[in-house]
């Protein structure tokens, strides 16, 4: 039944998320006038697109703003500009409780498993609350639903009166994504769900989100700062630095033929699992500028090392250099729409 | 131990490992435990029983019941609670046994004590002729007894029986108590949650109407109250109402303070905004997520409230401007001490309710105190 209404959702719209220019500013100081005000520009005109079923990764150093680009995307931040259609609506327009009603239908597993759970509630109560309360599946089946979602996920059907203080990382991690599949969602926005984990626990992680994925069909955002996960999970890869997205392309271009200097810089420094191999790193120097006073022209030119004059005054346009490859970077000025590889 | 809680817990029955499980479990600990010298076996045993016990803690208990037994644990604790179970149970069973030859009413002089005196007052009465002329009156005082069989604690300058009045004026005190603090509670949660939950103007509204009555002085403005009421002719219960919904008025701001700085630090948790994601309506995330996670220091902020409040009580009983001086309570009975010939020569009168009031105080003191440790997880014993 699920397959069937996903398929008509396919034929009227290609994509089940479009993002489109998306911005997000804090206010830091806000001032009368609207010119004096400085804002720190966490997302800065990012736009991508995502098919039904299929995972994006989303990488970038600390800071660069790859969860405030999830969670603008569910509106847990009001964006400041952009657009964001979901399954041909427009997200950002919504309001109150039609933003409320469909708030299952895009769903969030959180960085950090400990804070993330009600610490008084059982995971029954955490993860059947909201299915109750969205009537996801019928009264009487409630009990069933949710423990054949636990199992599927790993979980004992006796964990159900359990607290989430009872529970180790990876255990409390897996509840999580319980309570976020529960919802029979059709996007779910992995903001970093391993990083908190050990790394034998990462790939069983990893790995049930992967065999979900094939069993429901839902989408992924995988935001990640770890890219072997992104490589091993992603379809369609984008590199964010200081709030713009900087390279985005098929997992396997951009890691065989990474283009943007920064995409290159980050991916040389992938460790590889064998002494003999010497690793050709891309040592960046300084520090990320601070996205409140980010640099004038291109973002990266304070660190680049292909650094020209045109990008410390014009801002490079994110342009698809052949084969649905985008990159921001001045270097690829001079060879538009010519497929590199 | 473990059987112990087995056969106690059902759900420890339920979800414990079955035997088997734990029969391997036992084999590798053998294997792994010949390895090592006697000192590290010794050292390695402790830990796995602390680890032991604390996984049996920990798969058994809920965060309830964790701290109610870290509570019990509390030597000081326990002493606070049983000190207040016996002053509820004196003050609220106590005057049930009427037919025991110490118990009184609350306003019941006691006339067979009552010994007739003689005055005779010589008065000037030119009409009767130059004989001296006597007015006789007779007096049954029954104010001022001495303790004894019958009055535990003697009577007091009314001929109430002290003892008897202490009981009643410990179910005025204690109910106030309770009553106060729970209005208290109520509004500081309602106010300080919508203040810390909707922020922006609603907050600053709220705490400056917070910071408004914070800077109240409740004493004066109590005892302002208190000859407003005098000067109407008010009754008894209706000033004990009025003097209740006071306190609450002046008190709830501190409580709404609290519940509003512990708000605004939960709503940034992730699980907040894992809760907003589900689309949960804001009253279910305020009442099913916040509220609960708040408890802890409500529940220690309200039993230390407790304390204060018996002495807001008695200071205004001492005063005189609480209820009417016939009404028993603690603080009006200590009110005798005003009286300078009963602070001297009658401290049957006043020590009693005093060394009440101390140990309420202390008690609830003692519980919250004991609360607020079992609460706090850093502090393991």
């Amino acid at each position: 039944m699920e397959n069937e209404a996903k398929l008509d959702k396919e034929t009227s719209s290609e994509y089940l998320l479009e993002v489109k220019n998306l911005k997000k500013y804090f206010p830091i100081k806000k001032a009368l006038h609207e010119k004096d005000s400085v804002y720190l520009k966490a997302v800065d005109g990012v736009s991508f697109n995502l098919k039904q079923g299929k995972t994006i990764g989303i990488v970038g150093e600390s800071g660069c703003g790859k969860s405030t680009l999830g969670r603008t995307i569910l509106r847990l931040y009001e964006p400041t500009d952009g657009e964001i259609i979901f399954d041909g609506k427009h997200i950002e327009k919504l309001k109150g409780e039609t933003l409320r009603r469909m708030r299952p239908e895009f769903q969030m597993i959180f960085q950090d498993p400990y804070s993330s759970l009600s610490p008084r509630m059982t995971v029954g109560e955490i993860v059947g609350e909201a299915v109750k309360l969205h009537k996801i599946v019928p009264p009487e089946e409630h009990d069933d639903y949710i423990l054949d979602l636990m199992k599927k996920c790993g979980l004992q059907p006796h964990h159900i009166n359990r607290y989430p203080h009872e529970f180790s990382g990876g255990q409390r991690q897996r509840i999580c994504i319980v309570k976020a599949l529960a919802l029979k969602p059709k996007l779910v926005i992995c903001d970093e769900p391993v990083s908190a984990l050990d790394v034998s626990i990462q790939a069983q992680v990893i790995n049930l989100l992967k065999d979900l994925q094939e069993e429901n069909g839902q989408a992924y955002i995988f935001i990640s700062h770890d890219l072997s996960v992104v490589e091993h999970i992603s379809d369609d890869v984008g590199v964010m630095y200081l709030g713009n997205m900087v390279e985005y392309g098929t997992k396997e271009d951009l890691f065989t033929e990474p283009l943007h200097p920064y995409t290159k810089a980050l991916f040389s420094a992938v460790p590889i699992p064998d002494p003999d191999i010497k690793l050709n790193r891309v040592i960046l120097e300084g520090d990320i500028p601070s996205p409140a006073n980010p640099p004038k022209g291109c973002k990266f030119h304070t660190r680049c090392r292909e650094c020209m004059g045109i990008c410390r005054e014009v801002e490079p346009e994110f342009r698809d250099i052949g084969g649905g490859h985008f990159v921001a970077c001045h270097l690829y000025d001079d060879i538009p729409d010519v497929k590199l590889d | 131990m473990k059987h112990m809680n087995e056969e106690n817990d059902p759900s420890l029955r339920e979800s414990g490992l079955p035997e088997s499980e734990e029969f391997e479990l036992a084999e590798t600990q053998i294997l792994e435990e010949e390895k090592l010298s006697k000192e590290e076996l010794l050292e390695a045993e402790f830990e796995e029983e602390d680890r032991e016990e604390e996984e049996i803690a920990g798969r058994t208990l809920s965060p309830t019941r964790l701290v109610l037994k870290r509570f019990f644990r509390s030597k000081l604790s326990m002493t606070g609670l049983v000190i207040l179970l016996a002053l509820f149970v004196f003050s609220f069973l106590g005057p049930v046994f009427r037919f025991l030859p110490f118990v009184w009413g609350e306003k019941e002089s006691d006339e067979s004590y009552a010994v007739k005196e003689e005055y005779s007052t010589e008065v000037k009465a030119p009409e009767y002729g130059s004989d001296p002329v006597y007015i006789v009156t007779y007096s049954y005082p029954t104010n001022y007894l001495k303790p004894s069989g019958t009055h535990l604690l003697g009577t007091d300058d009314k001929g109430f029986d002290v003892y008897s009045r202490l009981m009643y004026g410990g179910r005025v005190s204690l109910t106030v108590g309770f009553v106060v603090v729970i209005l208290e509670t109520i509004l500081g949660v309602l106010l300080g949650g919508l203040a810390g939950y909707f922020g922006g103007w609603v907050d600053q509204v709220i705490m400056r109407i917070v910071d408004i009555f914070n800077c109240v002085p409740t004493l004066p403005m109590m005892m302002i109250v208190g000859v407003a009421l005098e000067a109407k002719n008010i009754s008894g219960p209706a000033k004990l109402y009025i003097m209740m919904a006071m306190l609450t008025f002046f008190g709830w701001a501190g409580t709404a303070r609290l519940v509003r700085g512990q708000i605004l630090s939960l709503r940034e948790q992730d699980f907040m905004l894992s809760a907003e994601a589900s689309g949960l309506t804001a009253t279910r995330k305020i009442f099913r997520h916040l509220v609960p996670n708040v408890m802890p220091q409500l529940i220690v902020s309200m039993t230390l409230g407790l304390g204060g409040i018996i002495l807001t009580e008695a200071t205004l009983g001492y005063l005189g401007i609480g209820l009417p001086a016939e009404y028993a309570t603690w603080g009006n009975m200590i009110n005798a001490a005003a009286n300078n010939t009963a602070l001297r020569l009658y401290p049957n009168l006043w020590v009693a309710p005093g060394i009440c009031i101390v140990l309420a105080v202390l008690a609830f003191n003692f519980v919250g105190d004991g609360l607020r440790d079992a609460f706090d997880p850093k502090a393991r014993r």
